[in-house]
């Protein structure tokens, strides 16, 4: 089974702040990690080529430093990597970001499986999975939480409700997103670290991917962020004192409209 | 749209033997693309002539005649017998968008015998529910569902399209953009209409939070946004209002799907969505074992709410992984947010800092989870929550 995994490289979110003097995002000292969620859809990937032969190709879109998460990921088990990545891409809304990642999958090959992380922990959008699957006209799912088995040119999956779960099976090719109980990422082996380390990763451009102009980057995404700001922040906080009753007597006080 | 190239093909209706849907056929030695067409691509694989290939949507940008789109849309979901209660909202913070361009709101009710929602659509605010009842939509799939959408909106054309940001709404509607070429924006907390021009200000947190982003679409329509469940107030139902159900007709053809849900499992558990309530009560690696879940579970029940976890509970098997708040689980919104247990570390609190009371009790006075609570109780949880819950009891009668 030849499978792809798109894989951000995420700002870790506990750094991220407005600068509250330029209104910008400080990003400074903020470091780069692979998104969780598509930590878990590599994971899934080298799972279903062990059990079912075939290769693992990760595919990332990014700045050149991205190519990081690329060699992480050949070190937990795919088997190569590619880096979309040029100047052009550059304010890439979803829709800009699911065309160019579905012409850089058509200029790498075919696939029977394209996983994806339900959604990046800096944008939160879980669109691109489902935009993605669109371009390239594939069925799919998202919120996987089990791959129940590959039978026969179809994937019997789990897809996680906000209810509960529904037992889906879809024809392959097709393209799932997946949450994190799906399974339990392994840390990159000794040998694997080593393949990363030696691995070319290709470096395609816009004009390697044949990407019209406008359809990619700021030109080609339908939306625009005009403001940024800071949320609001809480009103009077308050940290009680006293014996644990006295505590709780403070607070029922004080929630008297909420109970 | 699939096209086929006449000078390609060479009529051996290997793709009329291909379709499962029959919307294909060879007539003069040449195939015939008919109205059943899904997109499915499966003739184009099985064209050895490779005559066939499906063009791509126009990127929308084109759609220079803005004002050819009229009206605000709102896609009721329905699932397991009953209208989503995010719907309701949507109808609400619709009706103020709708009255504020001066255009009519309609609802979006796809489903399998669903008709007698509509009223209560209506009374929520709807002018008009578009109906389409069809037996094909009695599951949630994303393909019929999002070519059922579609169609609709090419159809009718409304400037805006609002949708639930729930499993269902963020899962179909991204697709039904990117086929329209329009631009969406994922979980909104904020919308408003700028009157000049009738652009959707669309305003949603990023970063897990920490920053708030405004977000438009200028130049192409319709404007598409998931909203975040219980951020906007539900309409007020009037039933006293009237307004028009439209039956729609989707052709045939255009309800076939690739997709097969096998089973539909309702979590007896889960069946309380934690981004639907009003109170959580929240337990972390403080509250030890399922033992401490009980306690958090009776707090829950005495206040009418439902119990939310940590990451730390769920990895370590207390809980079910739907429970989780976080930044690899749920991001919620509830009036009160009771965190027993919780350190609070940023991932944690990307998923709940926007509650409008937060309620902090832990043993560690120096926790971050106290810099974000409106109010602390520094104690031993399970001195402090039995108490609590005793007290609300005692107070309610």
């Amino acid at each position: 089974m030849e499978i792809l995994v798109c894989i951000k490289q995420v700002p870790d979110a506990k750094d991220v702040r407005l600068d509250p003097e330029t209104n910008t995002l400080a990003r400074e000292g903020v470091e780069s990690i692979m998104n969780p969620f598509d930590r878990h859809a590599l994971e899934e990937a080298v799972r279903l080529k062990e059990a079912h032969g075939g290769t693992v190709t990760a595919l990332s879109m990014g700045p050149p430093q991205a190519e990081a998460v690329l060699r992480e990921a050949i070190g937990c088990g795919a088997d190569r990597g590619f880096l979309v990545s040029d100047r052009a891409f550059a304010g890439a809304d979803t829709w800009a970001t699911s065309y160019t990642l579905a012409r850089a999958i058509e200029t790498i090959g075919r696939f029977d499986l394209i996983l994806c992380g339900k959604q990046a922990i800096d944008g939160d959008t879980a669109q691109v999975g489902p935009g993605l699957a669109s371009r390239m006209n594939l069925p799919y799912v998202t919120c996987v939480q089990k791959t129940r088995g590959v039978t026969d040119g179809s994937i019997e999956v789990e897809r996680m409700m906000d209810d509960g779960y529904d037992v889906v099976r879809l024809p392959l090719p097709a393209l799932l997103t997946v949450v994190k109980d799906i399974n339990e990422p392994r840390v990159p082996s000794l040998k694997g670290k080593m393949k990363a380390r030696k691995a070319e990763i290709p470096v395609l451009s816009a004009a390697d991917i044949g990407a019209s102009k406008e359809c990619i980057g700021l030109a080609g995404s339908p939306t625009r962020v005009v403001n940024v700001f800071s949320p609001e922040p809480r009103g009077d906080r308050k940290i009680f004192t006293g014996t644990a009753e006295e505590q709780v007597d403070q607070l029922i006080e004080h929630l008297r409209d909420y109970l | 749209m699939l096209k086929v190239d006449a000078e390609k093909c060479i009529g051996c209706g290997a793709c009329e033997e291909q379709c499962a849907f029959g919307a294909i056929k060879v007539e003069d030695g040449c195939a015939v693309v008919g109205d059943g067409c899904t997109l499915c691509g499966g003739c184009i694989d099985a064209c050895e002539a490779e005559a066939l290939h499906i063009e791509e949507a126009a990127p929308g940008r084109e759609t220079a005649d803005l004002a050819a789109w009229q009206g605000i849309w709102v896609f009721a979901e329905f699932r397991h017998g009953s209208v989503a209660p995010v719907t309701y909202e949507l109808l609400g913070v619709g009706r103020r968008l709708a009255d504020q361009r001066g255009v009519a709101l309609s609802a979006v009710l796809p489903g399998s015998g669903v008709r007698e929602e509509c009223d209560g659509l209506i009374a929520a605010g709807a002018d008009r529910v578009y109906l389409v009842d069809d037996p094909a939509l009695a599951q949630y799939r994303e393909d019929v569902y999002g070519r059922v959408l579609e169609e609709l909106i090419r159809r009718y054309q409304p400037e805006v399209v609002l949708a639930g940001a729930t499993a269902i709404g963020r899962s179909v509607i991204p697709q039904v953009a990117t086929r329209l070429g329009a631009g969406l924006t994922a979980d909104c907390t904020g919308l408003d209409i700028r009157p000049e021009d009738g652009t959707l200000l669309q305003t949603r947190p990023a970063f897990g939070g920490n920053i708030m982003a405004t977000i438009e679409c200028p130049d192409t329509r319709p404007q598409m946004a998931t909203v975040r469940p219980r951020v906007m107030a539900p309409a007020e139902p009037d039933p006293a209002r009237s307004g028009e159900v439209v039956d729609v007709e989707i052709a045939p053809g255009h309800l076939g799907s690739r997709v097969e849900v096998l089973e539909t499992v309702v979590s007896q558990t889960e069946q309380v969505n934690i981004q639907e309530v009003e109170v959580l009560v929240a337990g972390g690696r403080g509250v030890e074992g399922e033992k401490g879940f009980a306690l958090i579970r009776e707090l829950a029940e005495e206040l009418g709410g439902a119990v939310a976890a940590s990451r730390a509970a769920v990895d370590s098997g207390w809980i079910s992984y739907p429970h989780q708040v976080g930044q690899t689980g749920k991001t919620v919104c509830p009036k009160l947010y009771i965190a027993c247990g919780i350190s609070g570390a940023v991932q944690h609190a990307v998923g709940m800092q926007s509650a409008e009371v937060v309620v902090a009790i832990n043993r560690d006075e120096n926790a971050p989870i106290f810099n974000i609570a409106t109010y602390g109780l520094v104690g031993d949880l399970f001195e402090v929550v039995p108490l609590l819950a005793r007290k609300i009891q005692e107070m309610k009668k």
